[in-house]
């Protein structure tokens, strides 16, 4: 889709996986926001075509243009948008009663559960707190039997606090949900919980569009790489426990990691970030080391990142690590593509949200 | 009641029954006017909205003097309501509201427009997300988000028709019981030797008519704003 403001261009185009959670990512007024409108219909693109699914939303070389009160869009606004003078519970039923008849969604009482709104029911949005509003706000769009849901920068007016009360629903829901949801947002710690797809947005333009790990794993993208808690994100699957030592062990395609000891059970699939600046490398496997994972690597790429530093792109068997070092340790150490090296992993970050529960494997 | 002559009681209630009859028809087109000028991107926006405000900047014996022409028996709108459906407006109680209402309409306009300024056009898109449909959203979002504005627009422009004086008498003239209003029973009275104890007291009363319009629709727009989860909880 294409669309001109004075000053600013959008051309943007990208294909989303249904179902599946697509964040569109990128800084303020990259035109993220302007993409999510136009799918909702609330603006009018100059050029553009909106389909999900086999439907056509909009194609002006057609001239089809469906209103948004016909796009079964449901749309979850930053600001909440929750009507004042009904109250909590009328409010969540005006999207339900309005849903073309025939449709399926998830009925009124799993949604209130799932939100943890029930005791608000009979409150006005005025006597609700911005966390409040906000899961209200989901609860409505949810209930309006959407084949499609679109959240604008969702949690970007609520405090951190509130932020993390909010993500876990979100999450929650993500695993429910069998519609495609398109998510705005300009932090990384929301796409690292809920995204599947990344859609890499700056002034106007998709820069790149992949899988949040693919992505997250390139060094040319300073969007990404230049950021300070840049990293790979990876799959894992819980291996085992090891309380005695305090510790868990995590699969990876590339090896084994440890962390400390993590409530997930066994077999359960968790989604972590293994930031650059917390890999370091060794040109020969370290004797006695504090930290616990020493893997081999071989250097892919050596790329130029923040001023005096250099981000490698290291291969751990059938998995990418980023690594942030000194641009004088690359020197030091003559770090070149091709070389073989110790990686050494400090830390990861988990994701909560990222947790995918899976059946046990079959037995052999 | 003692203090009242039979006429004065019938001025008193000629006047309210006018100014009701005058709110109640200018109500709907003077919401859908505002709501074209607020909202509406149409040519000639301009001129509806100067449109409106005429009789609030013309003399009333103007205004009066235009409906007579237009509403008049050999009036173009005069003549096709007489001769299709024998309605007669001049002279007439009838004409009294018509008078009235235009002469109040721009009340009306301004107080609901303001109001439906201060409707976030947020909540109308969210309704529309949510299924809503122009008349579904207007009715259920946007009317009962502008009720404070319509409540008090349609009081003060009560409460400026009960004084209605210009157009009413140019327009349907002064006939006890049939078009004498308050203001023109009071000017009646001023015209009468000997009417200046008859005067007094109709001016009381209108005073007191316009004082009572003026707390009420102030305390009836908090009320409904307090009702709407605004200010408050």
């Amino acid at each position: 889709m294409r669309h001109r403001f004075p000053g600013f261009a959008l051309d943007a185009a990208f294909a989303a996986p249904t179902p599946g959670v697509t964040a569109l990512f990128g800084p303020s007024g990259c035109g993220k926001s302007t993409v999510l409108a136009a799918v909702a219909g609330l603006l009018r693109p100059e050029a553009g075509r909106v389909a999900l699914g086999g439907q056509v939303l909009l194609d002006t070389g057609r001239g089809i243009m469906l209103p948004p009160e016909r796009r079964r869009c449901g749309v979850v606004f930053q600001d909440a948008r929750l009507f004042p003078h009904l109250s909590v519970e009328t409010n969540l039923r005006y999207g339900q009663r309005r849903a073309p008849p025939g449709t399926a969604g998830l009925p009124f009482a799993e949604v209130v559960d799932l939100l943890g709104i029930g005791h608000l029911l009979g409150r006005r949005p005025a006597a609700l707190s911005g966390g409040e509003k906000q899961r209200v706000a989901l609860g409505r769009a949810l209930l309006s039997r959407p084949a499609l849901l679109l959240m604008d920068e969702p949690l970007a007016a609520l405090d951190a606090a509130r932020k993390l009360e909010l993500l876990p629903f979100l999450a929650r829901l993500r695993d429910r949900l069998s519609i495609p949801m398109l998510y705005v947002t300009h932090a990384l710690d929301e796409v690292d919980q809920l995204a599947d797809t990344l859609v890499l947005m700056q002034q106007g333009r998709v820069l790149a569009c992949d899988t949040l790990e693919a992505l997250s794993a390139r060094t040319d993208l300073s969007l990404l790489a230049g950021r300070r808690d840049a990293g790979v994100v990876l799959h894992c699957t819980v291996l085992a426990h090891a309380p005695e030592r305090g510790l868990t062990r995590l699969g990876f395609p590339g090896g084994e990691l440890l962390v400390p000891l993590d409530p997930a059970p066994p077999g359960m699939r968790l989604r972590v970030r293994v930031r650059a600046r917390d890999v370091s490398v060794a040109m020969a496997a370290p004797p006695a080391l504090s930290m616990q994972n020493v893997l081999p690597a071989i250097v892919e790429a050596v790329d130029p990142g923040a001023p005096h530093e250099a981000l490698l792109r290291l291969r751990v068997g059938g998995a990418v690590l980023l690594s942030r070092v000194t641009l004088d340790a690359v020197r030091r150490l003559g770090l070149a593509p091709g070389q073989a090296v110790w990686a050494m992993v400090k830390s990861v970050a988990f994701s909560r949200g990222g947790e995918v529960p899976v059946a046990p494997p079959p037995p052999a | 009641m003692g203090w009242l002559s039979l006429e004065e009681w019938q001025a008193v209630r000629l006047s309210l029954s006018v100014a009701l009859r005058a709110v109640l028809f200018g109500l709907p087109p003077g919401i859908l006017v505002a709501w074209l000028l607020a909202r509406g991107r149409f040519p000639g926006r301009g001129v509806l909205d100067a449109l409106v405000h005429l009789p609030l900047v013309m003399p009333p014996v103007v205004i009066g003097w235009l409906l007579l022409v237009t509403f008049g028996v050999r009036g173009p709108v005069g003549a096709w309501l007489n001769d299709w459906f024998g309605i007669r407006l001049v002279f007439t109680t009838g004409g009294a509201a018509l008078a009235t209402a235009v002469m109040s309409f721009p009340l009306i306009v301004r107080s609901v427009r303001l109001s439906l300024d201060a409707v976030d056009p947020g909540l109308e898109e969210a309704a529309r997300t949510l299924g809503a449909g122009p008349v579904d959203r207007f009715l259920t979002i946007t009317l009962p988000l502008m009720a404070p504005g319509v409540l008090s627009g349609a009081i003060i422009a009560f409460a400026a028709g009960l004084g209605e004086f210009g157009a009413v008498i140019t327009f349907a003239s002064n006939i006890p019981g049939e078009t004498q209003t308050l203001p023109l029973a009071i000017y009646a009275a001023t015209q009468t030797p000997g009417g200046e104890a008859m005067a007094a007291r109709l001016a009381a009363i209108s005073f007191a008519m316009a004082v009572a319009g003026l707390v009420l629709a102030d305390f009836a727009g908090r009320r409904l704003r307090a009702l709407l989860g605004r200010g408050g909880r």
